[in-house]
């Protein structure tokens, strides 16, 4: 039940704080605020919940279409629930940097934020396929008005080059979806698209891997990995901060967490062998967008290509498929929705101060504004992978479980090790080192960071140092989940190996 | 007491936290207190832990604080490892250290940021302890990454000049490229032992590798590439001379004294390994051979007094690397220890030379400076005694050590030896050239000259001096953890040999005399020999790595990085866009709203259409 009260709370926060934009002004980010925060703790009392017998801490499952096998079916397990917390987390901070940056329709934005953070929440938790699909477009619509709505100067193709990519890519899975809940249809003589009736499902493994393409492609858009990531400069560049923030730091990762719940579970035969082929995706993300990342001078841009580098790590301890691996992606999945997400807000307060993305006109800023550019400083080392911080946990235990799996392509994705403090120093050297210069754009508003904004940059630094020093604390959630998933695929996964 | 060892690191990472958080509000005198008292807590509980350690006569002892993650069969941990080797390393790191930090409160005094300075000095103290005290790899990998970290903050240290920007971020960049090696290296070692535990992980390798197996070739070369990045040896050493574009003190702390040895400490560590690949073990040691040799001839070229220093350290670090190859492990950890005596007395002597003269580092524009600089003169007398191997000076015990193992040593021995015995020489040269033109000759500089060195800068030069001269006759406790257990064999090198490393160094120095002190010979009549000349231009650039880097790396990146800004994928998908809206315009086209136009469409495809069906 406490699923649906959480999925309800966040739509009707909406609701209400589209409402509320009536009375007053400033009533519609107290609203969204107080939702998500109501969220935020009710989810805190699922961490210490006992699971039972099974992984699943809570369950919900009733009637919606019998006719046609769709169920409502809800349910939450330690990897749900990290998921959850993080994006409950996230979107918080994203109402803290919409706070005084929307002032023009404020109760709809808040409306459209709400009811995409449900969606999440509902992608996170549906274990009926149909359901799932459901979340999957809630959360995309409202997004893209986030974008079209609220973004900068070319907002309108951003958000309809993210909205056909995702759409596009859905449909794919859609057809997968269906064309596996008539497999189950053939086999068993009545349709259901719930996850559990899907998992026993047989089919021929020529069939079978083009079904498991039609996920992978949608959930690879998502992710997004090279060669499908081309959506995503643009939208992160267009979107207002709060918009980057949810997209960086929560909506990648539902693709990674479809692929980890259903694209391989469902399929672990076709998936065992595609592996090779998505690793190598994978690597290839991370070298070429990191290369192409430090190309950029629009430094949203910039950030919005090391998210795709960083995102190859996660594909590629998922296709490893084992335990050291899958806990790094799940672990760089949460660094880097803090890191990545603070580094867009940094862009975005940058932005709101000057009114310029273009870091050739940046310059020694470290002089002007010392706490952001320490900011800066922190979460660009913890991008780039430093020990005691998050994304060193998740990558280096990804790359050390990929180790096992594939040598060759291990080692080339290593190198985005090296790639990644090139681009970051790079960011630091053009924005805050060197001379002070302010010949492009007009810096009466270049003040230092906020009361405000300190607090929920704090909030990020002491999640990724916790994250970095006791990580414990997060793999223990999601470790019997991942091993669930490995015993059962393990099977069919070693009968491919053999 | 050993079990306050965890203390070691924190004193040092709460003084850090303590400066970043009041973020530089803090009064100059209690920034001091807190970034050197933190140094110098550090450094009183090692030396009880040590006292005690060494009383107890333990090999080693473990604490284990936390666990830092468990996944699997993977499970660093918080843990420290104290033995021998480790109780070396963190006495010099705390005590060298804390005399450069009680040295930066005077040097520093004048400088806005102070606060920052001395929170990245704190940092990188602590990682360091981290670096030599980790029982695990991935705690070592840690300390490894936070000194690099630190060395990159502190050499960009002064970031309103874009230069020291690129200083610091090629130092950064060149020294990953050898952690990613390494990494790879961690990665390989775990997949195949099942631990980073280092002595699980040395064990399981003895008994699972055979000697010179492919295994353990390619885990030791792994390893090797992050040591010769964070050491600055052959082929990743170009970032050590730019690095100097710090401040002085991070030159004297970082660059010589401590974070440059990570590599020999990584390789005495692992050395097991290393004993599995003998060919690696050999490779080091040519390794160190060539840089010695090749940094030694840079240094006689430069001009810029830290760079001469950058490059013997360079050259120094050679001697270690050459030490590790040949098996004295033990002398090479000696001439470590010996060598941050007297390197950072040399760089913090600099660092008065350099702020008494207003920032001027060329040592022709210097000149007969030892009367008005007679503290920083006899610092340099000494330090420069002991970087020459002058006898019984420190560096000379430690560099005899190496120099008599590899003379020892089967096969290629020779030939290293008189490698070594010739890399001595230019030392001698090049130390003492320094002196001579700095400190002799006619006063140059028209600057006034009066030596800045306050208490705080005096005592550290004075008690590194004691150190330089006199810390040849500690005996380091090292032997347990490099012998296991045989007895060390009595040394057989006849009286012409020893009589030779003596001599040799003796020798560089009267070379220099005659060239920069007599001026019996002149350096200027030797350029006019144009192979003199062009060796000369090819020595000073560091043999041209640096414009065969640029070529074969950077200059490839950023043409690829430059052609492809807009990301050829994005053009395929407007490509797409592009043919659906040229389709979508052509059909358009034919919506004329004409009827004659419909009809002739309609009658020519019936026509086409039946055509087909009757050909097909």
């Amino acid at each position: 039940m406490i699923l649906v009260v959480l999925i309800s709370i966040l739509f009707l926060g909406g609701v209400l704080a589209w409402l509320s934009e009536g009375l007053d002004a400033r009533f519609p980010r107290v609203v969204a605020l107080a939702a998500v925060v109501i969220d935020l703790l009710l989810m805190l009392t699922l961490v210490g919940a006992e699971a039972g017998d099974s992984s699943w801490i809570v369950s919900l499952n009733a009637q919606w279409m019998p006719r046609f096998g769709v169920s409502f079916h809800l349910a939450a397990d330690g990897l749900s629930v990290l998921m959850m917390l993080l994006t409950a987390f996230l979107g918080a901070i994203a109402i803290g940097a919409a706070w005084s940056e929307i002032t023009e329709r404020a109760g709809f934005f808040y409306f459209n934020l709400l009811w995409t953070l449900a969606g999440v929440i509902g992608v996170f938790t549906a274990l009926d396929l149909f359901l799932f699909f459901f979340f999957w477009e809630v959360m995309l619509i409202p997004m893209y008005f986030i974008i079209a709505i609220w973004g900068h100067e070319n907002k309108n193709y951003a958000a309809m080059k993210f909205f056909i990519f995702t759409q596009v890519t859905g449909m794919l899975m859609l057809v997968s979806i269906l064309v596996l809940a008539y497999f189950h249809y053939v086999q068993f003589g009545w349709f259901s698209f719930d996850y559990f009736d899907l998992l026993k499902v047989n089919t021929s493994s020529s069939i079978e891997m083009w079904i498991m393409l039609g996920f992978f492609v949608a959930f690879s858009t998502k992710l997004p990995s090279f060669p499908f990531h081309s959506w995503l400069p643009d939208a992160h560049s267009q979107a207002p901060t709060a918009g980057s923030v949810i997209l960086a730091g929560v909506l990648l990762k539902t693709g990674a967490y479809g692929l980890i719940r259903f694209a391989i579970p469902l399929f672990p035969a076709a998936s065992q062998q595609f592996a090779p082929v998505a690793m190598t995706l994978a690597v290839i993300s991370i070298l070429y967008c990191a290369k192409v990342a430090f190309a950029q001078t629009d430094i949203k841009r910039l950030i919005a290509y090391t998210s795709v580098s960083h995102m190859g790590f996660v594909l590629l301890g998922i296709y490893a498929w084992n335990e050291q691996a899958l806990q790094g992606a799940v672990m760089t999945m949460l660094a880097h929705g803090l890191s990545a997400a603070a580094l867009f807000m940094l862009a975005g307060g940058l932005q709101h101060r000057i009114h310029t993305r273009n870091m050739d006109d940046m310059g020694g800023f470290w002089a002007k504004v010392p706490r952001m550019s320490f900011v800066a400083l922190f979460f660009s080392i913890a991008a780039l992978g430093m020990p005691g911080l998050g994304n060193f946990v998740g990558e280096f235990l990804a790359l050390l479980g990929a180790f096992k799996t594939n040598i060759t392509l291990t080692v080339f994705a290593a190198f985005g090790l090296i790639f990644a403090s090139v681009y970051s120093l790079w960011v630091i050297q053009k924005v805050f080192h060197g001379a002070y210069r302010n010949t492009d754009f007009d810096d009466s508003h270049l003040s230092d960071l906020s009361r405000r904004e300190m607090f929920y940059f704090g909030a990020m630094m002491f999640g990724l140092v916790w994250m970095g020093m006791y990580p414990q604390s997060f793999l223990d959630l999601s470790a019997e989940t991942l091993g669930l998933l490995l015993n059962e695929t393990d099977p069919v996964v070693s009968a491919v190996v053999r | 007491m050993r079990e306050l060892i965890w203390l070691l690191p924190t004193f040092p990472l709460l003084g850090f936290l303590s400066l970043v958080l009041t973020s530089g509000n803090l009064p100059k005198r209690i920034v001091a207190f807190i970034g050197a008292g933190s140094i110098g807590l550090s450094f009183l509980t090692a030396a009880i832990i040590a006292m005690q350690f060494i009383g107890s006569g333990e090999e080693y002892y473990v604490l284990e604080v936390w666990t830092w993650m468990s996944v699997g069969n993977f499970n660093p941990g918080f843990s420290f490892y104290l033995d021998g080797l480790s109780l070396v390393m963190m006495l010099i790191i705390t005590g060298v250290g804390f005399l450069i930090h009680l040295y930066s409160t005077g040097f520093m005094l004048d400088d806005p940021s102070y606060s920052r300075f001395f929170s990245y000095m704190n940092l990188f103290v602590a990682s360091m302890l981290m670096l030599v005290l980790a029982d695990n790899m991935v705690l070592l990998y840690l300390g490894w990454e936070g000194v690099g970290l630190c060395s990159y903050l502190l050499i960009g240290f002064w970031y309103e000049k874009p230069e020291n920007g690129y200083a610091a971020r090629k130092a950064f960049v060149t020294t990953r490229v050898g952690d990613t090696s390494m990494a790879i290296g961690l990665f390989l070692l775990f997949a195949q032992l099942g631990t980073l535990n280092i002595q699980d992980m040395l064990h399981a390798a003895q008994s699972q590798w055979a000697v010179g197996s492919g295994l353990a070739i390619a885990a030791s070369l792994l390893l090797l590439g992050g040591a010769v990045g964070k050491s600055a040896q052959l082929p990743l050493q170009t970032w050590l001379p730019d690095a100097m574009a710090g401040p002085t003190p991070i030159s004297a702390l970082i660059h010589a004294a401590t974070m440059v040895t990570a590599g020999v400490y990584l390789i005495a560590r692992t050395h097991v390994l290393f004993e599995l690949a003998p060919n690696v073990q050999l490779l080091v040691a040519w390794i160190g051979l060539i840089t010695l040799l090749m940094a030694g001839f840079t240094a006689m070229t430069q001009h810029d007094i830290k760079r001469i220093l950058a490059y013997s350290t360079v050259s120094q670090i050679g001697y270690m690397f050459l030490g590790l190859g040949v098996g004295a492990y033990s002398a090479s950890v000696f001439h470590l220890m010996t060598h941050a005596f007297f390197k950072a007395l040399l760089f913090l002597a600099a660092g008065t030379i350099i702020l008494s003269l207003h920032h001027e580092h060329d040592i022709f524009k210097m000149g007969g400076k030892r009367k008005q600089l007679p503290i920083a003169f006899a610092s340099f007398l000494i330090g420069s005694l002991a970087l020459a191997a002058f006898p019984f000076t420190s560096g000379y015990f430690s560099k005899d050590e190496i120099l008599i193992a590899a003379l020892e040593m089967e096969g290629p021995g020779l030939l290293l030896w008189i490698g070594g015995v010739i890399g001595a020489f230019f030392t001698g040269i090049y130390s003492f050239r320094l002196v001579f033109v700095v400190f002799f000759g006619e006063s140059k500089g028209h600057h006034e000259e009066k030596e800045v060195a306050g208490f705080s800068m005096a005592a550290p030069l004075f008690i590194l001096m004691f150190l330089a001269f006199f810390g040849g006759w500690v005996n380091i406790p090292v032997d347990a953890v490099f012998s296991h257990g045989e007895v060390p064999e009595e040394h057989h090198i006849s009286l012409l040999m020893h009589g030779i490393m003596i001599a040799v160094p003796l020798l560089g120095i009267g070379v220099s005399y005659l060239f920069f002190m007599s001026k019996t010979f002149s350096v200027d009549k030797l350029m006019d020999n144009p192979l003199a000349a062009s060796l000369h231009r090819f020595w000073f650039s560091g043999w041209g790595m640096d414009a065969l880097y640029n070529f074969l790396f950077i200059q490839p990146f950023l043409f690829l990085a430059r052609i492809n800004k807009q990301d050829f994928v994005d053009a395929a998908y407007a490509l797409i866009v592009e043919i659906t809206r040229t389709a979508h315009g052509m059909i358009a086209k034919t919506q004329t709203g004409q009827l004659r136009w419909y009809a002739l469409s309609i009658a020519g495809s019936v026509v086409i259409i039946i055509t087909l069906g009757v050909l097909l």
